[in-house]
Parts: structure tokens; sequence; C-alpha cells
């Protein structure tokens, strides 16, 4: 907080000049990307149904009240589909993730090239998204649930050895010391050390990652793997607003339901 | 017996641990490791038992050269050396039971230890050693359920189920509070006579490594200089270890307090098998 | 082992069996709950897998398909002669630029309305409802509504992925100045400021160093959505990805994957950097 010599005696001034500009600088450069972004943005943008869009939103909005329940009837089995892609993706990802974070783990990896292989997976599997996943698997075995269950599981991988491994990384040595002076091998040392101390962590991630599985997997279908998200698709393309507005009232229910299981039972583990 | 030979330690940070230590401890003594913190103490009994590699130097025990074995034989080699540590260093979220037994896996596979199906002789020493120690009824509680106190007796089941010939402690009683520091401290002096074991015990307390051991030396930057009978310890000894201090006036104002609560506390302690003893023993501590 | 109760007599190992058996005290204490959460999952498990009908012909013909999926990575095949792949990458870039810039411009006002300690009743009911209203739905589905009012193209996907930041960044930012001390901003009000100078000096000091972070992570989080909002018409890499998928274009996806992956290390790397940087 500099004070500058000026004719009336000292000034206080917030940051020194030299900073100050540089924040400036920022700003500018700031508003100019997103300037230059917007042009670009607005150049590809019809601009004749952005007007219209109020319309057309009110317009549907109608349409959509009031839900069709009765369609509830051809919903059960998507939800149940739904639900096991997401409850069998996540089992398949934390089969995988377990031996992948304690590979990526720094006190638990074998070898430090194996590391960057299974820091490579983590992050290959994070960037792509499950529905790119599912557009993916679509193609290999075809639509349907086995694509959405697995699309899934290859998304939640990474999510899953990431948190796992940082937990790993988080326990207490001392511990894992204790067990390795009693002459005890590296396995046993996992076995009685590590894992006894990062099993709740396990347990949370699981939950956790189920919670967001079922969002992700109520939007699979969209791309033909499964769930809630083909009829989704298929009542909007027909224009079945009515339908729509009672899968998304589906959807709403499902996941306040998750989010409330998977509270719970994190609260009990912890 | 273990027998230190020049045994240095420098760290990858470039401190200098250890310097050019020789040590003989025969069986069946006890010896405190004195000295300010960084003077090398826990790098000196990690260096025994290789949880810390020392840069030069050779450690025996009986005849057995440690300080040349491949990993497979200081494995074997480890089973023989009891460690009891500083925080206790119990494993939080296993029973008391799985922690006393962890001190077995050195002889068992890993198919027995994932199973927890270890042989009944040492489930039953287990079991023994937890009475031993007044703690037999804990044996399936958690062991963060267990007060400081009683951690330790656990750390030190632990140690012992090894069948050890050598004991090291880091710090018995450096989170305990002073009446259960002796407990431990008398509780390991003891089981040492029983077993005829070797003891090497780093503490902070003058005082108590005076009381509980028979011989005290004294670390200062990684180098011995003191190494006599506790009654040495004389406050030019001391200074020479810690520094400048006036040490007279320490030493004897604790030991007046010393003989008042030691009277009492050998009733409390000296049998805890004894059932109504050990409700006092437990009481006491939680 | 024997010897040494023997060698102590003091100790009550003399003459006492110790029992021989032991057995980890299972999880779940309460048998009847143990077997029937076991016996649930067990029926659970049979009742998913065996409703889930696969068509294992189906399977078998695509697998020549993933193969050449597969090898399709080693080595990659940058070399795109209409460019469609830099197009379609530089899109989704500046989708989630604006999308990042508009959605946290709009989540100020509604972030400081969700903060309990800040707002009036009302003000905060309608904002945290806002917060939720745009929480639930995912991305993709607000793209879809929103590719239906403003068309295909890149505008939709921008107004989706703005949507969705609202969500994100407003809960956080309430949540931020709701936990903020209330001593310093106490000790602010005290000197008489105003409601505006009280969020200028005591409260954006608090919370803008996190803030900054939070920014860059979103502006992550928008990148990544933005290859997806694309598969249902939202404009970007997505709309590229969703062409060569369907021209079986194994070469350009497996580039495009690719370099989505190098866009997210960089980003993930950078915000790391930024947010220690800030802090």
């Amino acid at each position: 907080m500099p004070l500058i010599e000026t004719s009336d005696g000292p000034m206080w001034r917030r940051r020194a000049t030299k900073k100050q500009l540089l924040i400036w600088l920022g700003w500018l450069v700031g508003i100019a990307i997103a300037t230059y972004a917007w042009q670009l943005i607005s150049e590809k943008t019809i601009w004749f149904f952005v007007e219209d869009a109020p319309r057309q939103a009110a317009d549907i909005g109608t349409r959509m009240i009031p839900p069709k329940w009765s369609y509830m009837n051809e919903l059960w089995r998507p939800v149940w589909d739904t639900l096991n892609i997401a409850t069998l993706g996540t089992v398949i990802a934390l089969i995988i993730a377990i031996p992948v974070a304690f590979a990526a783990a720094k006190n638990t990896t074998p070898h430090p090239l194996v590391r960057a292989v299974a820091l490579f997976i983590i992050v290959s599997s994070r960037s792509v998204n499950s529905l790119v996943w599912g557009l993916i698997l679509v193609l290999i075995v075809g639509p349907g649930v086995l694509a959405g269950t697995i699309a899934i599981g290859l998304r939640s991988i990474g999510f899953c050895a990431k948190l796992l491994y940082e937990g790993i990384e988080e326990i207490d040595h001392t511990q894992v010391e204790a067990i390795e002076a009693t002459g005890a091998s590296r396995a046993q040392q996992m076995l009685y050390g590590i894992v006894p101390q990062v099993l709740p962590t396990f347990a949370g991630v699981g939950v956790f990652r189920w919670d967001i599985n079922i969002r992700e997997s109520t939007i699979l279908g969209l791309v033909g793997a499964g769930g809630i998200g083909l009829e989704l698709n298929g009542s909007i393309n027909t224009l079945a607003w009515t339908q729509v507005s009672m899968i998304l009232l589906v959807i709403l229910v499902t996941v306040i339901i998750s989010e409330w299981v998977s509270a719970r039972v994190r609260g009990a583990i912890i | 017996m273990l027998r230190l030979e020049g045994l240095s330690k420098r760290y990858k940070t470039g401190d200098q641990a250890l310097t050019d230590i020789n040590l003989v401890v025969p069986n069946g003594q006890v010896m405190a490791l004195i000295g300010p913190s960084g003077a090398g103490k826990s790098t000196l009994i990690r260096c025994v038992n290789r949880l810390v590699e020392p840069t030069k130097g050779k450690v025996f025990l009986g005849d057995l050269e440690l300080t040349k074995l491949g990993s497979g034989a200081l494995r074997r080699a480890r089973r023989k050396m009891g460690m009891i540590f500083q925080e206790y260093a119990l494993v939080e979220r296993l029973t008391v039971m799985e922690n006393v037994l962890s001190g077995r896996l050195g002889y068992v596979g890993f198919w027995t230890s994932w199973t927890r199906k270890f042989p009944k002789k040492d489930i039953q020493e287990a079991y023994r050693l937890l009475d031993r120690v007044g703690l037999m009824h804990m044996a399936d509680k958690r062991a963060d359920q267990l007060s400081g106190g009683q951690r330790q007796r656990v750390g030190i089941c632990r140690a012992l189920i090894q069948n050890p010939d050598l004991l090291l402690v880091d710090e018995p009683t450096a989170s305990l509070d002073p009446k259960t520091s002796r407990q431990i401290m008398r509780l390991i002096n003891e089981l040492c006579a029983e077993r005829g074991l070797a003891a090497i015990i780093n503490i902070h307390d003058v005082l108590l490594a005076q009381m509980y051991s028979q011989r005290v030396v004294g670390l200062e930057l990684g180098n011995v200089v003191y190494d006599g009978p506790p009654d040495g310890l004389t406050p030019e000894v001391l200074t020479r270890i810690y520094g400048e201090e006036d040490w007279e006036a320490t030493i004897e104002k604790v030991e007046d307090e010393d003989e008042d609560e030691i009277g009492e506390e050998i009733d409390a302690i000296s049998s805890p098998t004894k059932p109504e003893q050990k409700t006092i023993v437990a009481s006491g501590e939680s | 082992m024997s010897d040494t109760s023997a060698a102590n007599p003091g100790s009550s190992g003399v003459g006492i069996t110790y029992p021989a058996k032991w057995k980890k005290p299972p999880l779940i204490t309460n048998p009847t709950l143990r077997w029937g959460l076991i016996l649930g999952f067990a029926i659970y498990l049979a009742l998913a897998l065996g409703t889930m009908d696969v068509n294992w012909g189906r399977v078998w013909e695509g697998l020549p398909r993933g193969q050449r999926f597969i090898a399709a990575f080693f080595p990659p095949d940058f070399s795109d002669s209409r460019n469609v792949v830099w197009d379609g990458i530089l899109e989704s870039m500046w989708m989630a630029i604006i999308a990042t810039v508009a959605g946290i411009a709009l989540s100020v006002p509604v972030g400081l309305g969700a903060a309990s300690n800040l707002a009036p009743k009302w003000v905060y009911l309608a904002c945290r409802s806002i917060v939720a209203g745009s929480r639930t739905f995912p991305e993709v589905i607000l793209a879809i509504f929103a590719v239906k009012l403003f068309g295909f193209g890149p505008f939709a996907g921008f107004i989706a992925l703005s949507i969705g930041t609202i969500g994100f960044f407003a809960k956080l930012l309430a949540e931020d100045i709701e936990n903020m001390s209330a001593s310093q901003a106490e000790a602010i009000k005290a000197t008489g400021a105003s409601w505006f100078q009280w969020v200028n000096y005591a409260i954006q000091p608090q919370v803008m160093p996190r803030m900054i972070g939070l920014s860059v992570y979103r502006l992550d989080i928008n990148f990544r959505e933005s290859a997806v909002v694309g598969i249902v018409g939202g404009g970007g890499i997505g709309a590229t990805l969703n062409t060569a998928f369907d021209r079986y274009e194994f070469d350009t996806a497996a580039a495009i994957l690719l370099i989505i992956i190098g866009i997210v290390m960089v980003l993930e790397y950078a915000s790391g950097y930024l947010r220690k940087w800030v802090q």
C-alpha cells in the first residue's frame, strides 16, 4: 500500500502504479477476448429465431401442461433401466478404479512409470463425458442398456480413482510404519496398514459417484444408450410435450430421491 | 545382544542425524536414550530395524548383521525386534485384537492375514497378553475407542506377541499424562525383566529415564555424550546433553514428588491382574 | 511362547486357558439386518442383470468396429484436410469462454441474493429457486430445449452452458458469503458504510480469491460440457464429433478425443496454478 508524493503532499493508493496498470491490462485483454468470442458466436446465430424464442417458450410451456400422467405406466421400465445403468456402472467403475488408485498414489505405486500410466487413465476417463462414451459404445456394442452401463463405468473410473488415490496419499503413515516394523510383507502392510484407513473413503466415494451417475444415466438415452433418456428423445422428436413434461418430472423425482439416499448412506458411513 | 558399529546417518536434505555411534546392549538390559529434540534418538532406533536406512556402519542382532540383509531376510529379522511408538501407531480402524495379532504378520502368509484365521497358539497368546495388561475385555473394541494409556498397552502387546529379542521403544510416554506414563514405563520394565529382553527406550523425560532403566545414553547432535548408570546424570552431564539450565532445582523438586506418588501407584499396578485392582487401573485412565 | 507364561508367576496366565478362537466382529451387529442387506443386494443384482437385454449377436458384430476405433489411436491422425476439427475446437473454446463470462456476470447478483445473511427473505427465496432450478437438469437437457428455441448452433449451447454456470457459481458464491467472517463484515458496517460500500469492502475481499479459482474451474467444466451439448445440436466440437461417428470416421474421432483430453489437462493444470497464485 504505497504512498505517492504529489504536490499536495503524500497520497495513498491501494496498489502501486505498476501493479494497477497490470490489473487494468488484464481486464482489457479479458474484455477483448470476451467481445471477440461473442462476435464469433453471434455470427453463427440466426437472430430471427432468438427474437422468436420467448413466444416459442411460452408456446411449448403451455403445451407441456398438464403432464400426461397415464404415460407413467410406460416409464417404469426405463426408470428401472436407468437405475441399473447407474448402479452397475458404479460397481464396474469401483472394481477397476481401486487398482488404478493404488497404482496412482505416490505411497503405494509399484513404479513411477506405472503411476504415469494410471494418471493418464484417470485424466482420459475424466475428460470424456459419459455421453461421448455412450456415443462410442452404441457404435460398438449396439444401442441399449449395456452400452449405457459401460459408458457410465468408463466415465466414473477416473473420478473414483482420483478421489481414492488422494485418500490413499493422505493416510497416517506411522500406522503403516508400525505394521512394517513387525516384519510384515508389502502386501500385508497394505492389508493391515492402508486398507482399513481408506475403506471409509472408498465407500463414501462409491455412494457419491452413484448419486452423480443417476443424473448422468437419465440423459444417456439421447445417444441411444438406454434408460429414460430414450423416451425423452422420442417424445421431443414427436413433439409430444405432455409426455416430455412427465419425463422431466420423473427425472426430477429420481434425482431428489437418489440425492437423499446418498446423503443418508454417507452420513451413516462417516 | 545388540551391537552398533560406527553407525552414521545423513538424510537426503543434508542433515547429519547420527555420527559414528558405537553401542553394545546386552540381553536383559533396559537402556534409556535421552537427548534434546533432533538429537537423533528416533533415527537411531529406526536405523536398528532399518525403517530408516543407515548411511554407514553396521548393526548386529546377536550374530546377524542386519545392515546387509536383503528385503526378505530383513522382514524375518524384524520379527525379532518389537517396536513401540510415540503416538501408539495402532491401526485405528481395526479392532484391538487385530492390532495385537498384526504383530504375528511376519510369521503368517498373506492368505491367513486376509482371512484373519491366525493359528490357535497366536490367538491364545494374544488373549494372554491382553489379560496381562488388563485389556482382555476390550479385544473386540475398535482401537480408536481406547484412551491413550490403553492404546499404548495394546501397542506393547503388539510388540510382545512378536516374541522379540529386542524392544525398540520410541517416546512411549510423550502423549500420556504423568501417572499413565509411569504405569506404562513400569509395565515395559516388568515385561523386559520377565522375558529377559533387551530394550532401547527413547525418552524425553530425564526423570522417567532414571527411574526405569539400568543404563542411560545421552545423545546430542548425533553424538553419544554420556553413557553410564542413571545416577551418574549430574547437572554437569545434563548440561552437556541439553545445554545450560538450572538442573539442580529441577531434579530435586521432581524427585520429591516421585516419592509420594510411587508408593500408592505400586499398589495399583504391580499386580494388574487381580480383578479389584484392574478396575482401579481402568478408572484411573478413562 | 508357552514358556513365557510359566516364567511369569505374577501374571494370571497360570492356570487359565485362553480362547483359541477369535472372529472379527461383523460391521453390522444385527444379524437380521446384515443378512437382509446381503440378500437384498444379491436379489437386486440378479434382477438387474436378468432384465438387461443384451443383443450378443450385435455385440459380436460390433467388436471389429471397436478394434478399428482403438487402432485409430495408434498413432492418432491429426492431419485434417477440411479443418473441421480445429474449427470445432475453436468454436467450443469461444462458446465456453463467453458462457463462463455471461454465467458469472449473471450469477453474482443471484449469488448475493441467495446468501441468507445478506438478502431479505423474499429475495433469498427467489434466488435460491433460480439456483435449484438451474442445477436440477443436466446441461444436455437444457441444451435440447435451447436448440428447440434458438435453433441449431453455438448460441443454443451458449445459453445452456450459461444457465448451468449460474446454478454452479451462484450456489458456491452464496455458500461462501454465508461462511465468511461475520466480525469483519460487522466492522465495516459499524463505520456507517452504505450497502454497496459494505459489499465492496467487507465481502468482496473475503470471497474474491476463491471465486477467481472457481471461475477457471468452471471454464474447464464448460469446455468439457461443450463437447456434449454439441451432440444434441448446440454447436462446437460436439457437433463435429457426432458427425465423425455418424460417418464412422474413427481417425477424426480419435484425434478429437485426444485434443479434448489435452486441452482439459492444460486447463486443469492452469487452474491449479492460478488458484495457488491467487491465494
